[in-house]
């Protein structure tokens, strides 16, 4: 295989899929709520297939109902794919966390509920291994606090400032055993404008596991960016994916012109 | 020529063993688990080749096996008999003597010689995909994926199957010594390279 750049430990590219409460992938579209855009376990295979490097599923709908759909495409997708893949939204105990690992996810992503309750980091830790246990924290440029610039953290699909200092959050979660964090940037999110590279590069310094960029993909610039300047670990997109703006496997090609080690 | 009917797989009741097992069902491996001494049907007998999965820590795991019974019987047809044997993640690092991660007194199976340290560069577990350059012939190289703070020094260089590099640390990706071979990545979740590792893995042993 003809390299440019060296074969050796890699940036991830991670597409997201929402799902509502009836198990199918659906995106917001302004105005108009919500549309369906496919079956999940056939998207999760295409993106496997296009060469992406992880997948994450979020729940959209919370809701009794969708939770246990929820588990049965997670079921569903574990048989099909050789990837890990990663399932949010909504979790706020250890049984939710357990039978989402039984049925095959690799890991679990917790966000409001942790804030409420930063223990159950602790919990879903010590039961099932920091690997499992990824944080992910919505967060907005707040200004400049203590000499420095600090992004507020949001919850409740960003409705609602909770006080915290994303920096200060993400250090007290990874203490209690959080195993990466992935990080939404709302000042970029939906802007198609690139990541927040400032954001990702403050939390990825200062912390010793892997955060995940999130908000904001646009074209390979913005990815060799966030790799490059913003330091992240992996870099996650929706839009660009399931409108076909770019394969993943095209995106990767074009980073690893780029010198950006990828998986190809 | 052997020509196995299916491989047993060492089921000690911690670890998320489904996604191995998965694979090994798309690749139309027949498998059998024995969970150890809590169960009638409690331990392989040598007539098929074993699989040791191994999720969480060093001794976690070798606790484990004790409780279950797996050391002894794994001493006798691993060690011995020389029977064929695949080990994941921490199924490769309790082969060797002992790790940084456990304490003194946790002893590892210790069918290989070496020890198991940490990483002292870069984040810590390294998570993600890593490239495997084979160091012996017959396999193919590729990109794998890992989640690990520790890896197997084997005393024994010409023990090493494959060599990664992390944050300039080359570490050992895989091992393979006369009837062992185990892989400190996931294979089962290392896309359609991953797979072929283990279908190769078991082509070999049904061609020893």
């Amino acid at each position: 295989m003809p390299t440019t750049a060296p074969n050796g430990f890699c940036k991830r590219i991670i597409p997201c899929l929402d799902v509502d409460s009836h198990g199918r992938t659906v995106k917001g579209i302004q105005f108009q709520g919500l549309r369906d855009i496919g079956d999940p376990v056939e998207m999760a295979i295409a993106y496997e297939a296009q060469g992406a490097d992880e997948l994450v599923f979020l729940d959209i709908s919370a809701s009794f109902e969708g939770r246990k759909t929820l588990v049965e495409l997670v079921k569903k997708v574990a048989k099909e794919l050789r990837i890990p893949f990663t399932v949010g939204g909504g979790i706020s105990s250890l049984p939710q966390v357990l039978d989402l690992l039984n049925a095959g996810a690799d890991k679990v992503s917790i966000n409001s509920s942790a804030v409420r309750n930063p223990k159950l980091i602790e919990e879903i830790a010590t039961h099932c291994g920091s690997q499992c246990c990824v944080l992910a924290i919505d967060a907005k440029y707040h200004g400049i606090r203590n000499e420095k610039p600090s992004w507020d953290v949001l919850v409740k699909g960003g409705r609602e400032v909770t006080g915290l200092d994303a920096l200060d959050w993400a250090t007290q979660a990874v203490n209690l055993g959080a195993g990466e964090i992935l990080l939404t940037s709302w000042d970029k999110d939906g802007t198609g404008s690139g990541f927040d590279c400032h954001l990702t590069s403050t939390l990825s310094q200062a912390l010793n596991v892997p955060v995940i960029a999130s908000g904001g993909a646009s074209g390979v610039e913005s990815f060799t960016e966030v790799f490059t300047q913003g330091k992240a670990d992996a870099a996650l997109a929706a839009t660009i994916f399931h409108d076909g703006i770019w394969q993943v496997s095209t995106l990767k090609h074009a980073l690893h012109k780029e010198g950006i080690i990828v998986r190809l | 020529m052997p020509n196995y009917k299916q491989v047993d797989v060492i089921d000690y009741g911690g670890g998320n063993v489904g996604s191995l097992l998965r694979s090994l069902e798309r690749l139309n491996i027949p498998y059998q688990l024995f969970a150890g001494d809590t169960t009638e049907n409690p331990f392989p007998t040598g007539t098929n080749p074993i699989i040791l999965p191994g999720v969480g820590a060093f001794e976690a795991l070798m606790q484990a096996l004790h409780t279950r019974g797996h050391v002894t019987v794994l001493k006798q047809l691993v060690q011995n008999q020389k029977v064929p044997f695949l080990g994941v993640c921490v199924g490769l690092q309790v082969l060797f003597e002992g790790s940084e991660e456990a304490s003194d007194s946790c002893e590892g199976l210790g069918f290989l010689k070496g020890k198991v340290v940490k990483f002292t560069q870069g984040k810590v577990p390294q998570i993600g995909w890593n490239y495997v350059n084979a160091k012996q012939a017959g396999w193919q190289e590729g990109f794998v994926y890992y989640v690990n703070s520790y890896y197997a020094v084997p005393e024994d260089p010409s023990a090493v199957l494959f060599e990664s590099v992390y944050e300039g640390t080359a570490f050992c990706g895989a091992v393979a010594k006369e009837n062992i071979t185990a892989f400190q990545f996931h294979p089962e979740k290392s896309g359609e390279f991953g797979q072929a590792l283990i279908a190769h893995w078991w082509e070999r042993v049904n061609e020893q």
